[in-house]
């Protein structure tokens, strides 16, 4: 795709207000707003390339994180994403142990509402926690991954980085592969992907595929030969550590086997594939170094580049929602 | 090894239950496989390169598959060799045997079941087939490889004796295993109940003073088993039903249309509890004998189809094992070689169709499991049985080819000579005199 050289002005003229006063599920958008965030996005991927990156669009605005997981990559792109727009950033790092859970939660919230941000980054270990702290506070709330909900950003810097590797994201076939049981990123994939009419497999074990995930519109598999097969996208899970011995999984040596990605296994999908992974990756476990660093396949590091991006246009959409609230 | 010499087997009784043909027939064997089954006794225009044998009208089956059968190897090697149990099988009609994974490594990585097909190989005798471990060390917590071992060539995962009590350890190893289409068999007895007993729990089994487990232990298992199928989708080899109760659980499972099949070992079908006497301990099984109406009971679901498949539950035990008193002896007994006589029984008390009979020792199993046997078919491996089914056989366990002699069968009379067993068209086993 050429990329056509956009300027701050462009940027305006795309930033639209945000259809809901927070993001916690990519459920939020309709295909027009998605495709909107999108296309606003890809004017700040140009802004992102120069050298002076600084602006002001969220002159003023207060960004704080809330990470009650550590999360070094989404945050540090949440808090770049902030900074580059010209907010005032804040990162909070509650332990999450040390709290016991849903009634300090709502405390942290009101305390930290009381301070009067105006856009709340958070990540928490429990699902619908990011919804919860949105009935509480005032400002708008961005979903950073709760539990095995959702990460409604991830799903959109995923479209993203396809929509600029193929030009569009309708008609593809995305594979998406692993611990689809407990992935946020999966569930706002499907969402995401399937608003923008790509065709969206599931792909893992039957211990680590969600039950009902054959409602869920998207076609599953568990064999990871056949789910990859003529596949346009394959897109990489991350298996945890602690779900690989013996409960779910029987060992990493069979995880791989079956459902690790390799060349062999990668040779099924279509000759044009791209591979993806949210990150971190376990190599050896769910994807073999040998794909995941061949730049030629490997949309990995597109990924993180896109990410600051989506989430400037989020950003900025959600505070134009606000200028007009 | 060369490709064995074309053999005619012609004046035979044909009992193939994949065609349902039960009636005068001959079978052509060449290069290994059956080149052709004729419904008529003799063959005309055969070479004389062919070997022919007269059966004589002895029955001629597909071979038998007997999907529970104990070695001691790895690991206890005195007890039974794979090369004694395959030697066994031969000499008992049974041309594939599956093994069980509790040996010493268990079979619960692709290097065992390795190791099997490789010695199994090397035998050349009856075909051997390794079940795996479905938990590692059968200890009934973490998943063994079970995907591996498919991919290695084991047929199903079970932990053998051993109940799996967690119930999510239960479902997602049953998921697990169906999700490589792996069946996943089963032994129905609540542990809690059944634990250090040796006996049914009965009248008889008080008045003995045996430690004993009630009939329930089995059904409030399989309960939960059969709930699991319905959750997972998995096909579940019920292993073992030994009492008349669960008997019920399995026909409504069943109804609804559950992947459920049943098997039940030879031993329930032949025995009951007062057959353990005077503390007689080739009578101590695991489940144990149970009452007469539980034996009856069974032998029922056999003929009417609820339980597919009937296993030897093989299970050598050395005499130091078995000279113990009765609550300390080792359970189970070998049945290799007095599987089929003994089913034939049935037969002969005119309890089953003789075809029924077979079915429950060829086909069934074999198509449980997805192995090319159990039926005469052009084609189809000539792996082979015939057997006199009139003729009188008395077991002497001194002189049972299982280097373990626990046979309950010892001293007994039994109908049913095997004179011939085929294994891709090799004579195995041959008791013509």
């Amino acid at each position: 795709m050429a990329t056509i050289a956009l300027g701050v002005d462009d940027v305006r003229a795309r930033t639209f207000p945000f259809p809901a006063r927070h993001f916690t599920s990519a459920a939020d958008l309709d295909r027009d707003a998605l495709a909107a965030l999108l296309d606003l996005a890809d004017g700040f991927v140009a802004l992102n390339r120069e050298k002076a990156k600084k602006l002001d669009l969220l002159k003023g605005r207060t960004l704080m994180n809330l990470f009650f997981e550590n999360s070094t990559r989404t945050q540090s792109s949440f808090e770049l994403a902030g900074k580059r727009l010209g907010a005032d950033v804040v990162n909070m790092s509650p332990r999450a142990s040390s709290m016991s859970k849903g009634e300090t939660l709502i405390d942290t919230a009101v305390t930290l509402n009381a301070m009067r941000p105006d856009l709340l980054v958070v990540r928490h270990s429990a699902s619908g926690a990011a919804s919860l702290l949105a009935q509480k506070v005032s400002c708008s709330v961005i979903n950073a991954g709760d539990g095995q909900h959702e990460h409604p950003t991830q799903a959109l810097l995923d479209a993203l980085s396809m929509r600029r590797a193929f030009g569009r994201v309708e008609g593809l076939t995305v594979a998406i592969c692993g611990d689809v049981l407990h992935s946020r990123v999966a569930r706002s994939n499907v969402l995401t992907l399937q608003l923008l009419g790509a065709r969206v497999r599931l792909v893992g074990p039957a211990t680590l595929m969600p039950v009902g995930a054959d409602r869920w519109g998207a076609e599953v598999f568990h064999d990871l030969r056949r789910g990859v097969a003529d596949a346009d996208v394959v897109m990489m899970l991350r298996l945890q550590l602690e779900r690989m011995t013996g409960s779910l999984v029987p060992s990493t040596r069979e995880y791989f086997r079956f459902f690790g990605l390799d060349r062999e296994k990668l040779a099924r999908a279509k000759p044009t594939v791209k591979v993806m992974h949210p990150g971190p990756m376990n190599r050896g476990v769910e994807i073999d170094s040998d794909v995941a660093d061949d730049v030629a396949i490997s949309l990995i590091q597109d990924q993180v580049e896109m990410g600051v991006a989506v989430r400037m246009a989020v950003l900025t959409s959600l505070a134009a929602r606000l200028d007009n609230d | 090894m060369p490709a064995p010499r074309p053999i005619a087997l012609v004046n035979a009784r044909l009992v193939d239950p994949a065609s349902g043909y039960d009636g005068p027939g001959s079978v052509l064997a060449a290069s290994g496989v059956i080149s052709d089954v004729l419904q008529k006794p003799a063959i005309e225009g055969l070479s004389p390169e062919i070997e022919t044998v007269d059966c004589g009208g002895a029955m001629l089956a597909p071979g038998l598959v007997d999907i529970r059968v104990k070695t001691g190897e790895p690991g206890a090697e005195t007890k039974e060799t794979l090369k004694s149990a395959a030697r066994a099988a031969a000499a008992g009609g049974v041309t594939s045997i599956v093994v069980q994974p509790d040996t010493e490594p268990a079979v619960d990585e692709p290097s065992v079941v390795d190791f099997i097909l490789r010695r199994a190989r090397d035998i050349g005798l009856s075909k051997v087939y390794p079940a795996g471990a479905a938990t590692k060390g059968l200890a009934g917590q973490e998943m063994a490889e079970i995907g591996l071992m498919r991919e290695a060539g084991c047929l199903y995962v079970t932990d053998v004796d051993r109940p799996i009590t967690n119930s999510q350890v239960m479902r997602r190893a049953m998921t697990y295993a169906h999700g490589f289409g792996v069946p996943f068999a089963h032994r129905p007895a609540d542990p809690s109940l059944s634990e250090l007993t040796a006996a049914h729990e009965s009248e008889f089994a008080a008045r003995m003073g045996l430690v004993a487990g009630p009939a329930i232990g089995e059904r409030i298992m399989l309960e939960r088993d059969l709930a699991l199928a319905e959750l997972t989708g998995a096909t579940l080899i019920v292993d073992q039903l030994s009492t008349g109760d669960a008997l019920e659980s399995l026909e409504r499972a069943k109804a609804k249309g559950l992947n459920v099949r049943a098997t039940v070992s030879i031993n329930h079908l032949s025995f009951n509890e007062i057959d353990i006497g005077d503390y007689r301990t080739f009578y101590k099984l695991s489940p144990p004998l149970r009452g007469e109406d539980d034996r009856q009971a069974l032998v029922e679901a056999l003929a009417g189809g609820l339980i597919d498949v009937v296993v030897s539950a093989h299970a050598p035990a050395p005499a130091e094992d078995k000279r113990l008193p009765f609550d300390e002896a080792a359970p189970g007994a070998v049945g290799l070689e007095t599987l089929l006589p003994a089913l034939l029984g049935l037969h002969h008390e005119r309890r089953a169709p003789l075809i029924d009979l077979m079915a429950a020792v060829t086909l069934k199993p074999a198509r449980l499991l997805g192995l090319d046997a159990g039926a005469l078919a052009k084609g189809a491996p000539a792996d082979l049985v015939v057997c006199d089914i009139g003729a009188p056989v008395k077991v002497d366990a001194d002189r049972l080819i299982s280097k373990s002699k626990n046979s309950p069968f010892d001293g007994r009379s039994l109908q049913g000579k095997v004179m011939l067993t085929l294994v891709d068209g090799r004579i195995v086993h041959d008791a013509r005199v």
